[in-house]
């Protein structure tokens, strides 16, 4: 062979793999993510890096939430709400076979609710599943659920991770090998560093895109911009280093989106433990925080500022950032007026995640200002659970509260703020009674505007989702209404 | 020699004792429910309190240690809390990271240090001594993380020749896997290198002023050749007692490589299972790892013997 036909033997076989790579786009993606989950079912354990994996991917609920938050048809396809508003029937999806082939029932549906609401249940979202009276299996494809009080929000909860429906033939392994109905399978755990899903090819829906997700698990926030840079993953849901983003923004490969999560953080009080149980000093301590400095210096800018317990991209929330404006003045005013003497000494805990440890020696710095003095206690998760969650041994403390339309917590005396007002108490009941959905708003908005009065909290900001990915990828969610990485609609451009 | 050995399995046997009862106690104090830590801030108490039994939480402490060490007895390492799975399983996959990189890191530093060390003792003084001296004085003062993540910086994001990090696992093949290791055996390998070269220096200059090296001398051997002969064997006391503790620190004490590399090895196995508060998978490595370190001083003490016999004669 002469060197020229070796020349052009060797530019035909690259012309025909360059258009090869132009004809077939990836169909493979390596995901990054923080937190591993510790096992795979998600009607067992609060922990959303479990959901982050599972959630839509391979397990299905009656309902489902959207990229935007709302509620849409997941394995019901519709639904009849009696007039009194106590029994759902659905339907259910026709031809759902789980992943070992077995088919998907109305008798499963039964099984999973009735497994959640159960004496010796584990479910962590148990609360979601107490209003069920019943469930009945009417023919395969069709449900009754009644309830023991009209419950406007019973498909939204439907639609939580914690509500997906499961088998009984595969339930026994589904911490390690769970079998759903979604549009992945499971297929392999190397334990410590990833989770292999693949293409369901036998899915009852819209087909996925991607043949493969491996999901990868880097917890160092360094560790992941080396990741992203070196592009071992092509994908960084919730990016743990804020202070890089600039850095990808400014480079093509990448794009980053910045969306919102159901997380509001705040600064928690002890509303038993004096003198944080006078309104007066709850007050001074909201009007002694400066939001904005918080958001720069703990989140690098990232957060959209709240005034209550109530995610901001949500139709119903109210703006009541007014009531807790940043005034040094008012607070010591407020101090002198509760009649306190000041430097009041209060403990602080601050848990691992960074807009706590950051944020805190922010706000102490604040609080310091007008004469409150925190004592930082930096503590793990376990010993916050334990000492100031449970046990309620604390002045003072940092967290986002990720789960979804939890207002309801406020409705908790013996929840760790311990706010106790029977007035806020009787609208939650009122909204659990409500199905109107303009009433519904109605009560909502009341309910935001009481604990923003009563200064309950001091209400800081609304966690973001910073997710970084290769910018030829589409379909990610850039808002995440619930913890999820929904990769069904995920896929290459090119 | 067989006496020597016995006395070394009693004082083995005793302090796998001792340190399962301080490990037991010192986890016992440890805040925290695991149970609590599962199910998060939404749970309910009746939840929690289902759940403590699943887990078998609830028996008393004397219950749960005889259940614990009769497991560990017969092998049966017991199941993790949160992952639900046998912890002698995740004590084995984490194993065929940890101890392959354990191997490998070791492996690099002896062979730097080995020749470092004894180029620099037998020339004293030299140009060669000088600037060993000086860059393992920067190894040594250089914390391995950040030498990793310049290396991540250099070898993976700039140049590409390997990845940031995970690791593929054996399937993947042995070339695919042992690259992936490279990086951080290099990171750990380094300090480990340095003052093992500086052991063996130092050590080698002790025995080259002793009396026999200046009778070898007198005999008409050359430096070298005494340095050879003679020193070398004596020097290796204290370069193995180094080494064998430095295995033990690679096997356990690899874990913010393993967080910069991000691998699935027992350094991290523990660090996850320590804040998740699955005590049983902690209780049970630590166990394992004291049991590792104790069998590599035994090990180490045996090789004493082997290499000097004097040691076998005096006890």
């Amino acid at each position: 062979m002469t060197l020229t036909a070796r020349l052009t033997g060797l530019a035909s076989v690259l012309a025909f793999a360059a258009t090869g790579a132009l004809a077939a786009p990836r169909t493979d993606l390596t995901l990054g993510q923080q937190l591993e989950p510790p096992h795979l079912d998600p009607t067992s354990a609060a922990a959303g890096a479990i959901d982050a994996v599972v959630y839509s991917n391979i397990f299905e609920g009656l309902t489902r939430f959207a990229s935007d938050g709302s509620v849409v048809p997941g394995l019901a396809r519709s639904w009849e709400i009696s007039d009194d508003g106590l029994t759902y029937t659905f339907k259910l999806a026709e031809g759902v076979k789980y992943h070992d082939g077995t088919d998907f029932e109305a008798t499963d549906v039964k099984f999973s609710l009735d497994r959640a609401r159960a004496e010796d249940s584990a479910n962590a979202q148990k609360a979601l599943f107490a209003g069920i009276d019943n469930v009945e299996v009417v023919d395969p494809l069709t449900v009754k659920v009644t309830l023991k009080n009209p419950n406007g929000g019973f498909l939204f909860n439907m639609a939580w991770g914690d509500a997906v429906i499961v088998a009984p033939e595969s339930i026994e392994n589904i911490k390690t090998n769970p079998i759903g109905t979604g549009a992945f399978k499971f297929e392999d755990w190397v334990q410590g560093d990833h989770i292999d899903v693949v293409k369901n090819p036998d899915y009852w829906g819209t087909p996925a895109k991607l043949e493969k997700v491996t999901f990868k698990f880097i917890s160092d926030p360094t560790a992941a911009f080396a990741a992203m840079m070196a592009e071992d993953v092509q994908a960084f849901g919730a990016f743990p280093a804020p202070e890089n983003l600039p850095q990808f923004d400014a480079d093509p490969r990448f794009k980053v989106l910045v969306g919102s999560t159901e997380g509001e953080t705040i600064l928690a009080m002890n509303n038993k433990l004096p003198p944080f149980d006078n309104v007066k000093v709850r007050e001074a301590v909201a009007h002694a925080i400066n939001r904005q400095e918080i958001i720069d210096g703990a989140q690098f800018g990232y957060g959209t500022p709240i005034g209550t317990h109530f995610a901001p991209h949500n139709p119903d929330y109210v703006d009541l950032t007014g009531l807790s404006e940043y005034d040094p003045e008012k607070s010591k005013a407020l101090l002198a007026e509760a009649g306190v003497t000041t430097p009041i000494q209060v403990k602080m805990t601050l848990p691992p995640p960074s807009y706590a440890r950051r944020g805190g020696e922010i706000i102490a710095a604040q609080l310091r200002a007008v004469g409150i003095e925190p004592q930082i206690e930096n503590v793990e998760w376990a010993q916050w659970l334990e000492a100031t969650f449970r046990g309620k041994d604390y002045g003072l403390t940092i967290i986002s509260h990720t789960e979804p339309m939890d207002i309801g917590i406020y409705a908790r005396p013996d929840y760790y703020f311990q706010y106790d007002n029977p007035d806020f108490q009787k609208l939650m009941s009122d909204l659990d009674l409500e199905s109107d959905p303009a009433k519904r708003s109605e009560i909502l908005k009341t309910a935001q505007e009481t604990i923003a009065k009563d200064y309950v909290n001091a209400y800081l900001f609304q966690l973001p989702l910073l997710t970084v990915a290769n910018a030829k990828l589409e379909g990610l969610w850039e808002n995440a209404p619930t913890q999820a990485a929904d990769m069904t609609g995920v896929y290459w451009t090119e | 020699m067989l006496r020597y050995t016995l006395k070394r399995l009693v004082s083995l046997a005793i302090s796998l004792a001792v340190a399962s009862v301080v490990i037991f106690l010192a986890i016992e104090v440890l805040p925290g429910d695991p149970a609590a830590y599962m199910l998060g801030v939404n749970a309910q108490e009746d939840t929690v309190a289902a759940l403590r039994e699943q887990l078998g939480l609830n028996g008393t402490m004397w219950e749960r240690y005889s259940s614990w060490i009769g497991g560990l007895l017969t092998g049966d390492f017991g199941i993790s809390y949160t992952y639900r799975t046998p912890v002698a399983d995740m004590i084995a996959d984490r194993m065929q990271v940890s101890l392959p990189l354990a191997i490998y890191a070791l492996t690099l530093s002896t062979l730097i240090a080995f020749p470092a060390g004894i180029l620099a003792a037998s020339r004293r003084g030299s140009a060669a001594d000088v600037s060993i001296m000086g860059i393992t004085q920067l190894g040594v003062a250089i914390p391995n993380f950040w030498f990793a993540m310049l290396m991540v910086l250099i070898f993976a994001i700039n140049l590409r020749w390997f990845s940031a990090g995970g690791f593929p696992g054996w399937d993947a093949g042995l070339y695919p896997a042992l690259k992936s290791l490279t990086l951080p055996a290099i990171s750990l390998a380094l300090p480990q290198a340095s003052i093992l070269a500086r052991i063996m220096r130092s050590s080698l200059l002790d025995t080259l002023s002793e009396d026999f090296i200046r009778t070898a001398r007198a005999k008409g051997l050359t430096r070298a050749q005494a340095l050879r002969r003679h020193a070398l064997r004596n020097a290796l006391i204290p370069v193995l007692t180094i080494i064998g503790l430095q295995f033990s620190f690679l096997l356990a004490g690899a874990i913010i490589i393993e967080n910069v590399f991000f691998l699935p090895g027992l350094g991290r196995l523990i660090f996850q299972s320590i804040s998740s508060r699955d005590l049983i998978v902690v209780e049970s490595v630590v166990m394992l790892l004291v049991f590792a370190v104790v069998l590599v001083n035994f090990a180490v003490e045996i090789t004493y013997a082997l290499v000097d016999p004097r040691l076998r004669h005096r006890s």
